[in-house]
């Protein structure tokens, strides 16, 4: 019913490493986390654009889609199946055709919160 | 006498003092966390699969649904908690894209909602989507390029 269990362990070990990569960007860098989720998004698009995300998420699953180089999977994924398909023309429309869930989810779900709750007093 | 230093022996000094175990144990808890944050995305996704969805439908929607969990805790004011000690744990995941949407939205909600909320809601998403759109089209163009 919710899967075999190896999905979600190869999920926890994928992700949680590529997790820990940012972490010691963080900390041994001092690159703050907007450059690292800019970083992680770039390093998405140039290792599927290469062929080797493609086998992290063959072997993670979620874990490897739901970090940002996920995004940047999904990303130059969207770009070559439209340049099959459209030719040079693809390359501008592809990327955010199949990111367009997740970028409309994050706008519009964004605003909504951004609206309806407050922040707490900074400690 | 004391020994008067630049800041960048300093930084060094600091770096020397401070505990060797410090970055293992926040490599760590950015592991467990971010690991974790991903395993609800698989369940997400293996219970949608059981729903006979198409895989494309399957990614749309998890994305579609981490996004909504990472910008409703944010509003709850737990994302930010579990950032203080989760670190890149609860960053690199798309949920971290989200709180990085609504954290800065939320605190200068007092600028208004355009220059406020509108504006601050891409600090850190805008970025992002410049470089991994922009990167997008180019390596588009260099595949469009190998194929002939």
């Amino acid at each position: 019913m919710l899967g075999n269990i190896q999905t979600y362990l190869s999920a926890f070990i994928v992700g949680g490493i590529i997790c820990s990569i940012g972490q010691v960007l963080i900390d041994r860098t001092k690159l703050t986390s907007a450059r690292i989720l800019v970083a992680f998004v770039t390093l998405g698009v140039v290792l599927t654009a290469l062929g080797i995300y493609q086998k992290i998420v063959d072997i993670g699953g979620a874990g490897a889609t739901v970090p940002l180089t996920g995004f940047g999977y999904t990303l130059a994924k969207g770009a070559f199946r439209d340049v099959d398909q459209y030719g040079l023309l693809g390359a501008f429309t592809g990327g955010i055709k199949a990111a367009a869930t997740g970028i409309t989810a994050a706008i519009f779900f964004g605003y909504l919160a951004s609206v309806a709750f407050r922040p707490k007093a900074k400690r | 006498m004391e020994k008067i230093l630049t800041k960048q022996e300093y930084v060094k000094y600091v770096e020397e003092k401070s505990p060797k175990s410090k970055l293992a144990r926040n490599m760590t808890r950015a592991f467990v966390v971010g690991g974790l944050i991903c395993v609800i995305g698989q369940l997400i996704s293996n219970l949608l699969r059981t729903r006979g969805f198409s895989q494309e439908i399957v990614s749309n929607l998890t994305t579609m649904i981490m996004v909504f969990l990472g910008a409703l805790f944010t509003g709850l004011n737990i994302y930010d908690e579990l950032g203080r000690f989760a670190g890149a744990g609860s960053i690199v995941p798309i949920t971290g894209f989200a709180n990085s949407i609504v954290s800065p939205a939320m605190e200068f909600k007092s600028e208004g909602y355009v220059l406020g909320v509108g504006a601050r809601m891409f600090v850190v998403a805008g970025p992002v989507l410049v470089y991994g759109i922009s990167v997008s089209v180019v390596v588009g163009i260099i595949y469009y390029l190998l194929r002939f």
